[in-house]
């Protein structure tokens, strides 16, 4: 059969097989047992580019995209600016199609890359290291309480009340496996305290003496935090955390219906070896030029097998050098200017949607861009009248609030947009 | 201004900050501003680098420059499968009905993307022969993380809990192990048999009633297929354990055998190996996992189900629970849908036969040269060992190190384990036989110039970007992120 | 150190001895060759009870981890603060600055289970 992606013509596999010595190919499969080989294969296709070009089209075409629709949807994925650039880069082929970069010699661009994401990321969390890059946000925060029991040999987690139902389920997933129990408050028995910032319901917590209370029991702080909120926000290494993880999917990732996404990973540096996932470090080569290297490697599942600190192998590369260019586009001030886009954006919706009869917003708490509306209707039936009107509402959060909606008000969304939400939800009560 | 100065110094992001540049532009604000937090709430300094969109475009773009990839070199990387990742995946990805899509739409706004998730399922079930798929993890190593927790809540729900060991042979990837470790399984090791098979004895002397099943990679990190394959699997389920697979070679057995057939369990596959889908220097990639149909109901959350004309994302009903955020890498899901609809049956059976076909013309033509532990026929990927060129100092190492210098990247080197210098080679089959001639004339190069002039291997690479690098001090004195000096 | 005051465990440990009940412990000149560049090394805290020849601790060089062996049973009462910056000690002075650590012996007659130096280099020579 010929594949636009296989070269061997009809000669090409003659002079192989004449080179092997074999006069048909499945004299190279007759280890598989006998009666198993050639099964039927009851697959579609194949189907040349253009008309699956057009099929997947049309597809894609069922879907509505935020960039017909206004969303409102938030909750660890946001539809965000990326910069034009961002997607130039990771698109290059040389980035795209290489491997982790194990031969450090013909993989500078990928170590230098993923060292400058490490750099910035540090920079913007103000903590001392940063590893390749995880999955995912809630995997990453799993990934960090396991570290924090290793770290301080104990088998206890504590988690804030007020974190995301879909972290916590990540975190059970991750923590029954390995009989950790986790509880809602820290004691001296504890690992760590694991807190979200902003939480669940997009407020703010209080972190006046969190890590001193946290510490003084022994405990490390483990904070999941919203990494674009930092543009403004109080970093996560000023106020004491341990270990810091977030969804990196709002620095320069497109939604892309949830995945691929960036799980952000970074920690202080006395706690460095008992991080998962790669890490870059800068070294010298043989003529005392600089250069980047794979390290700490012996923490990994290639080299210390089921005493690894993780089984992570593939990780989100790609993305993390997206993320680094991200946030090198912004810079300190674009980043600053989108954090406050957001935030000055969300109070105003707040605001007036707070101002409709029938709706609350608890106006009391500091939240950055995203905060609970309790509504005078259910959320989903709120959520299906904006539908109707081709709005994206916002996510159901009527377990903790009743009739509770969260809604996300990111720097893309206008104030025409707003203004409309606001006139729909308006029309809904009347 | 370079990536790298005249000092030796490397110029990174920070370095070349200069204040009052901007590399984006940002959209007004259009709405009245709020008042914001308290102080003690905000951050005082934010120190990130201030460049302009040019010196930012030419910063990555000239690192691109320094790195191999499978669009530029030849990568004969053993067990990383890496093959052209063809170009309309990544168009079809880039899509805006599927890359600007939120994971909590609403199920009728995103039907195509979940109409495109349930036909994957029933693809990857037919090509593994099994009955469910969870397409929720996001690499192999998540896939086998997902499998140990099936294997375990299998097990608990029939109140069998004391089998707390996963077998795993001493051949495994070092994830298998880890993955089930990181599942609260004690992990057993099993031996290999002198024709780098399991070793059925060994096997039998370590099945109990502790056993809650065994990882097997087939063919094997050896590129072997173990004949035995079916005794291993009823040796285990008769000791009451599961079979897990490691689908990472799958690369040389598509349309050739099912797993399903051969009485494994579950198995996961790496779509970012297999499945042609790009490897981002590290990531993303996909590991999802097709079952069995009594394992069905342990899936990952979450699953895609047709309920008359609609699909809709379910919880199996005893799921082991949430393994990531969202769907999964959806992004990575689609570029494998492109490319199996691309290739078909027929097509994905000349993929296997096509990689079994060159790898084993590349073992037929390095033989004479380089040692061949294991004296067989291979799968997709042959293992050598350099111990006849170690005997004149030259190592796996120097080996991979000189194939740089001619413009291939090095096999994969010192693994598996069991293999003393092990070099293994997996040219894929979407190498041309002329460029698998010169890697091939390459190696005989080098292991001339082992007899002749070993020095000339021991101190490659000598054309990179770098040479050889202090990975020892790297380790000694981590320095992993930019500080001012 | 003089090697031959020393005693040899089969897992490369070597111990000091004489007729203090403090003794100095670290690896062979033959491990940390084999080893290669030492780029870690995890030992007990000062006050840990080891057993003799059970896990103590830890050797990373840049792509392997080795466990550590303690020679003898008794409890740490020092170790090695200088590895925790130069690990690469190890590898320079395997038997003086690249010590590991010192233990107080629980059971002198131990030290009987351990090789000479003569004993140990007839045991290496046979692993090559």
């Amino acid at each position: 059969m010929v594949t636009p992606y296989i070269p061997n013509t009809q000669d090409d596999q003659n002079r192989i097989m004449e080179t092997i010595g074999i006069s048909s190919v499945d004299e190279l499969f007759r280890d598989i047992p006998r009666g198993r080989l050639n099964p039927s294969f009851d697959l579609p296709g194949p189907m040349a580019e253009a008309d699956l070009l057009r099929e997947l089209q049309s597809m894609a075409a069922k879907n509505w995209t935020l960039d017909v629709h206004t969303s409102f949807l938030g909750n660890g994925s946001t539809n965000r600016f990326v910069p034009s650039i961002v997607g130039h880069i990771i698109g290059r082929n040389e980035f795209l199609t290489a491997y982790t970069p194990y031969q450090p010699e013909v993989s500078q661009g990928i170590l230098q890359a993923i060292y400058e994401y490490q750099s910035l990321v540090s920079q913007l969390f103000q903590m001392d290291a940063t590893n390749a890059g995880m999955y995912d946000g809630a995997s990453a925060l799993a990934e960090a309480a396991l570290m924090a029991c290793r770290q301080t040999k104990r088998n206890r987690v504590a988690v804030r009340k007020s974190i995301s139902p879909l972290l916590r389920e990540v975190l059970e997933t991750y923590l029954n496996a390995q009989e950790i129990e986790i509880v809602e408050n820290v004691d001296d028995e504890s690992a760590c305290l694991i807190v979200q910032q902003p939480n669940h319901l997009g407020v703010w917590e209080s972190t006046d003496g969190l890590a001193a209370e946290t510490h003084s029991l022994g405990a490390l702080l483990v904070c999941s935090v919203d990494p674009l909120s930092l543009g403004m926000f109080a970093a996560p290494g000023s106020y004491g955390a341990d270990i810091v993880v977030a969804e990196g999917q709002s620095l320069g990732i497109a939604p892309s219906f949830g995945g691929p996404g960036l799980g952000i990973f970074s920690c202080r540096k006395e706690y460095v070896r008992q991080m998962p996932s790669r890490i870059v470090g800068r070294t010298f080569d043989g003529n005392g030029k600089e250069g980047f290297v794979l390290t700490l490697q012996t923490r990994e599942q290639h080299i210390r097998r089921e005493k690894a600190t993780s089984n992570i192998c593939t990780n989100e590369t790609l993305l993390a050098i997206a993320t680094a260019v991200y946030l090198a586009a912004l810079g300190p001030k674009g980043l600053r200017q989108v954090s406050e886009l957001a935030y000055h954006k969300a109070h105003y919706a707040a605001q007036r949607i707070g101002d409709l009869s029938g709706f609350s917003v608890n106006d009391g708490d500091i939240f950055f861009d995203e905060f609970v509306v309790q509504c005078p209707q259910s959320p989903e039936a709120t959520n299906q009248y904006l539908l109707d009107k081709g709005i994206l509402g916002g996510i159901d959060v009527s377990s903790s609030v009743p009739n509770g909606l969260l809604l996300c008000v990111t720097e893309l969304v206008t104030r025409d947009q707003i203004d409309e939400l606001v006139s729909c939800l308006e029309r809904m009560e009347n | 201004m370079g990536v790298t100065a005249q000092d030796n110094k490397t110029r990174l992001l920070m370095d070349q900050s200069r204040s009052g540049r901007r590399g984006a532009t940002i959209p007004a604000l259009d709405v009245p501003r709020s008042d914001l937090p308290p102080d003690n709430m905000l951050r005082r300094e934010l120190d990130l680098p201030e460049l302009s969109e040019p010196e930012i475009i030419r910063y990555f773009i000239r690192l691109s420059s320094m790195n191999y990839s499978v669009d530029t070199n030849f990568y004969p990387l053993g067990s990383c499968t890496m093959k052209y990742n063809p170009k309309i995946n990544d168009e079809i990805a880039r899509l805006p009905g599927f890359a600007r899509i939120h994971p909590f739409q609403p199920e009728e706004t995103v039907q195509g993307a979940l109409e495109l998730l349930h036909h994957l399922q029933d693809l990857l079930a037919e090509i593994t022969g099994m009955d469910a798929v969870s397409l929720a993890p996001s690499a192999g190593a998540h896939g086998e993380f997902s499998g140990m927790l099936l294997f375990r809540s299998y097990h608990k729900s029939r109140g069998d809990v004391k089998r707390q060991q996963i077998l795993v042979p001493d051949s495994a990837h070092g994830t298998n192990p880890a993955s089930a470790a990181m599942a609260g399984f004690e992990v057993v090791e099993v031996q290999s048999d002198a024709e780098g098979n399991t070793d059925l004895e060994d096997l039998r002397s370590k099945l109990s009633d502790s056993v809650a099943g065994i990882m097997l990679t087939m063919p094997s990190t050896l590129g072997l297929f173990d004949p035995n394959v079916e005794e291993v699997c009823n040796l285990v389920h008769e000791a009451g354990g599961l079979v897990y697979g490691d689908g990472a070679n799958m690369n040389a057995i598509l349309g050739k055998v099912k797993l399903g057939d051969l009485g494994f369990d579950v198995v996961h596959l790496n779509l970012h190996k297999t499945f042609s889908t790009p490897h981002g220097g590290g990531g993303p990639g996909a590991g999802p996992i097709c079952v069995k149909e009594p394992f069905s109901r342990y899936l990952p959350k979450p699953h895609v189900e047709k309920i008359g004309e609609a699909y809709r994302l379910v919880a199996p009903e005893e799921s082991v629970g949430a393994i990531g955020s969202f769907l999964g890498n959806f992004g990575v899901l689609v570029r494998a849908f492109v490319y199996i609809r691309t290739l078909g049956a027929d097509g994905l059976r000349a993929v296997s036969e096509n990689a079994v076909l060159n790898a084993n013309y590349v073992l037929a033509r390095l033989r004479d040269k380089y040692f061949l532990p294991y004296d067989r026929s291979c799968m997709h990927e042959v293992v050598f060992s350099a111990n006849w060129q170690k005997r004149h100092g030259v190592k796996a190492l120097d080996i991979g190190k000189r194939l740089l210098d001619h413009g291939f990247y090095a096999p994969t080197i010192y693994f598996p384990l069991i293999v003393e210098e092990a070099m293994m080679i997996e040219p894929t089959e979407t190498e041309t036989l002329e460029t698998i001639d010169e890697f091939i004339d390459a190696m005989l190069d080098i292991a001339e110039e082992a007899e002749k002039d070993p020095d000339i291997v021991i101190g490659a690479p000598y054309t990179t970007p770098v040479i050889r690098l202090d990975e020892a001090l790297a380790a000694r004195q981590p320095d992993l992120r930019w500080t001012e000096r | 150190m003089d090697s031959t005051a020393l005693k040899y465990s089969k897992e490369h440990e070597w111990i000091s001895v004489d007729d203090r009940d403090v003794h100095t412990v670290g690896i062979t000149n033959y491990a940390q060759a084999e080893l290669g560049d030492v780029v870690f090394v995890a030992l007990p805290e000062v006050g840990a009870e080891v057993v003799q020849f059970s896990q103590m601790g830890e050797i990373e060089s840049v792509k392997a981890v080795s466990d550590l062996f303690s020679p003898v049973s008794g409890v740490v009462v020092e170790v090695n603060e200088a590895l925790a910056d130069h690990p690469e000690l190890v590898n320079q002075d395997p038997l003086g600055e690249g010590w590991l650590l010192k233990v107080r012996l629980s059971d002198a007659n131990e030290l009987d289970a351990l090789m000479t130096e003569d004993e140990y280099e007839e045991m290496t020579e046979g692993l090559h």
